[in-house]
């Protein structure tokens, strides 16, 4: 049994919980200090108590890319970052669009043990845009994917983006959509603006976002399905998807911590650290995505968590790669962009990162409220106190994060995933294994925990 | 100069600028005599990397560097380490060992210049021969000295000198260190180009914008034809070349409406017959040549100012 004493929920209430058997057990409300201790006793005076966090959109580049990032490291990173629940990219190589490569998957981040990880399978075989991967087998498999996309490449085929939204309707899956017209953006290298204009790189436009989400949003509508737009970046994007919301279109989307703090102009010095797919935008486009995360058009935040080794930052803009990494500093950026700004609550929070993506994603462990009986993913932080961004401190395997040096509100101090304890005063804790299965458990698939 | 590189225009103060250009032309004067060459950087190591073809531009630094008495290598990435893909950072790094003073560097990615300058792989002086479609800072230079010389010799700067750019904006590291330096020099600049070839962003420059040559060409006292890629033309940016010699280039028409006292610019190689015609370019008021030549002085005072060099006038004073 585990005792966290004294947290504030997102409610304000000071509670008492207690953790037995990968659940919780007991909760006490109290206005006097719950004086109990010992070694099982957590003493979490004046901070939050709140559901672990749900990523719907995280890059492990295992298999492929073990170099850069393994489902192993990922999954620390995550813990780190108080999430409970990660979704594995399918642009891996080989690229997870069999159920042998999605159950491969699954099956590290049931080893690694220190948070779900969900493989989103391929809507295309290789990604090559031309012909459906095998979902339903992917759907079938013990990796019970539900989550489809070409996410790094965009379905921009719309005979084929259509099918697919068509077909997932079979297990009710959804299509997570990479918006991003390949034709308007050859070679394209970051935002298309002042900022490019100016430094010469070649412009990556708002309309080819903007024009892919708008035809999704419609076929969406014309065969009822269900459209998941990933990272949207743009002022634009988020009208069209407020639109298509009054409209009851079932569309959901996503915006990643980074296009809610930062913007084109960092890319001035061309440090391949700012190059991102797709790229920062501008001010106006960053307090469009804060107001739409805000009032929910924008339904949550994901990481797009995107390893690289460092030879692929140090070095000239045009041969960088694109990407971020973001777990482990996710939460506190969008405390930094949201809460501090008091655009959004705790609470509004919780259900941006928690509840409402394992609701679109259908993890039924993840992102409950922290009620008796539910599992114990859960993590406690420091509201108050202050970190500052060390890329060698990252759990991650690569350390290209923009955030670098910067002082970040929100500390992480104790994670719970499945009622063990995975991060213990702000810093990993070897998992035992009790919390991963062994490979028998797993064939009877993710119900057992 | 305040930076020990030369990246951007913008690293360079008004009277930085100007004061180059006064370097430039003292310089010019003294190798115009009968002893071309300068003890000024004896010793000094420069190196001429060069990851595109550009013989001009190599030439002219390499024979900048040699009237200053450095010791120059040449680094062409063709048939070196680098096609066979050695990495940007490694080739510098192995320049820096070798003890190079300053580089040179052309490459065909915006920013390459300035991630050498920023980074540590090395310690030496970084000089901008041009990256992708971001800054040529050394035309630039070589430019307004041209256009000085020939419309305000006497001046303090280019104030109420009205330059017209012509042609591919969009890609055109030159355009944009004109703009910006043609701006600091007080000069008006507009630029003629299709919409097509404009970025997005150029409502935001110092700078007017026509698409039609014809309503400028005889209100400029200075034209600068842009080269024109014919590739542009694959990518649909024009429908076919002769329309857009027609649109936008300077032909026998065009230059007959020029002022007499413009002056023709080109910063070369010129594609005869497309944006500029056999006459215009041949043309009296026509001054490429003058550029060329022109280019070698502004590239000494640069390596000069950056290196330095020992004072100019006891130079001077050794060769009287």
């Amino acid at each position: 049994m585990m005792r966290i004493s004294n947290a504030k929920n997102v409610d304000g209430k000071i509670i008492s919980l207690e953790i037995e058997n990968h659940l919780i057990s007991k909760i006490t409300e109290s206005n006097d200090i719950d004086e109990k201790s010992g070694s099982n006793v957590i003493d979490a005076r004046g901070k939050l108590i709140l559901p672990g966090l749900v990523d719907l959109h995280t890059h492990l580049r295992e298999p492929g890319r073990e170099d850069s990032e393994t489902v192993a490291s990922a999954s620390r990173a995550a813990t780190a970052g108080g999430y409970t629940a990660i979704s594995a990219m399918a642009n891996t190589n080989p690229v997870a669009d069999t159920a042998g490569v999605v159950e491969q998957v699954y099956r590290l981040g049931v080893e690694a043990g220190y948070c779900e990880v969900n493989p989103i399978g391929a809507v295309t075989k290789g990604l090559n845009g031309e012909q459906l991967a095998e979902l339903g087998a992917m759907a079938d498999s013990i990796a019970r994917v539900r989550i489809f996309s070409d996410d790094g490449k965009c379905v921009s085929d719309p005979l084929l983006m259509r099918r697919a939204l068509e077909y997932v309707k079979t297990f009710n899956g959804l299509i997570a959509q990479h918006a991003q017209d390949p034709r308007l953006t050859i070679n394209s290298q970051m935002n298309e603006g002042i900022i490019s204009s100016r430094i010469g790189l070649v412009g990556w436009p708002a309309v080819a976002e903007e024009s892919i989400i708008a035809r999704d949003i419609l076929l969406v509508d014309h065969v009822g399905s269900r459209l998941h737009i990933c990272h949207v970046t743009t002022a634009g994007g988020v009208a069209l998807i407020r639109w298509a919301k009054q409209r009851g279109i079932q569309v959901t989307a996503e915006v990643t911590p980074h296009h809610l703090l930062l913007t084109d102009d960092l890319v001035e010095n061309y440090d391949p650290i700012y190059k991102v797919n797709p790229p920062l935008r501008t001010e106006k486009d960053v307090w469009a995505l804060r107001e739409a995360l805000a009032d929910g058009t924008i339904d949550i935040v994901a990481t797009d968590h995107a390893p690289h080794p460092s030879e692929d930052k140090d070095c000239e803009w045009q041969a960088a790669a694109f990407g971020m990494v973001g777990l482990e500093t996710s939460l506190s950026v969008v405390v930094k962009s949201m809460v501090e700004s008091k655009l959004m609550s705790w609470s509004t929070l919780v259900e941006r990162m928690s509840s409402k993506p394992a609701q679109i994603a259908g993890y039924d462990k993840q992102g409950g409220d922290l009620t008796v009986g539910s599992p114990a993913n859960l993590f406690l932080l420091d509201p108050s106190a202050k970190w500052l961004v060390r890329r060698d401190r990252l759990n991650s395997k690569s350390k290209n994060t923009p955030f670098e040096g910067m002082e970040l509100p929100a500390v992480i101090t104790d994670v719970f995933y499945n009622g063990v304890q995975t991060i213990s005063d702000s810093k990993i804790v070897p998992v035992p294994d009790s919390n991963s299965f062994n490979l028998n458990s797993l064939n009877q698939g993710k119900d057992l925990s | 100069m305040s930076s020990r590189h030369l990246i951007s225009i913008q690293d360079l103060s008004k009277a930085q600028a100007l004061g180059l250009l006064s370097t430039a032309k003292e310089l010019a004067r003294i190798t115009d005599g009968p002893n071309k060459k300068l003890p000024t950087l004896r010793g000094k190591s420069i190196v001429n990397l060069f990851f595109e073809d550009s013989t001009r531009t190599r030439i002219s630094f390499e024979t900048a560097a040699k009237r200053l008495s450095a010791d120059v290598i040449n680094f062409s990435a063709k048939g070196s380490s680098v096609s066979k893909g050695e990495s940007l950072k490694d080739t510098a790094q192995t320049l820096q060992a070798m003890g190079a003073d300053a580089v040179v560097i052309r490459h065909g990615s915006s920013g390459a210049a300035k991630r050498l300058a920023d980074t540590q792989w090395i310690s030496a002086t970084v000089i901008n021969a041009g990256d992708g479609t971001h800054e040529h800072p050394t035309q630039a230079l070589l430019d307004a000295f041209t256009i000085k010389e020939h419309l305000r010799p006497d001046a303090q700067d280019l104030s109420g000198v009205h330059v017209v750019i012509v042609g591919d904006i969009l890609h055109s590291r030159v355009a944009r260190s004109n703009v910006l330096l043609l701006d600091k020099l007080g000069a008006k600049v507009t630029l003629v180009a299709p919409p097509t070839l404009l970025p997005v962003g150029v409502t935001e420059w110092p700078v007017e914008v026509s698409y039609n040559l014809d309503d400028v060409i005889d209100k400029c006292d200075v034209i600068m034809m842009l080269r024109i890629q014919l590739e542009r033309m694959q990518d649909s940016y024009f429908p076919t070349e002769r329309e857009y010699a027609r649109r936008y280039g300077l032909n026998t028409n065009r230059l007959s409406r020029l002022k007499s006292t413009a002056i023709v610019m080109h910063p070369g190689p010129m594609n005869r017959g497309l944006e500029i015609s056999a006459d215009s370019a041949d043309d009296v008021r026509s001054v490429v040549v003058d550029q060329v030549k022109n280019g070698v002085s502004v590239r000494m005072a640069v390596l000069y100012e950056l290196l330095g060099g020992a004072p100019i006038n006891v130079e001077a004073g050794e060769k009287k």
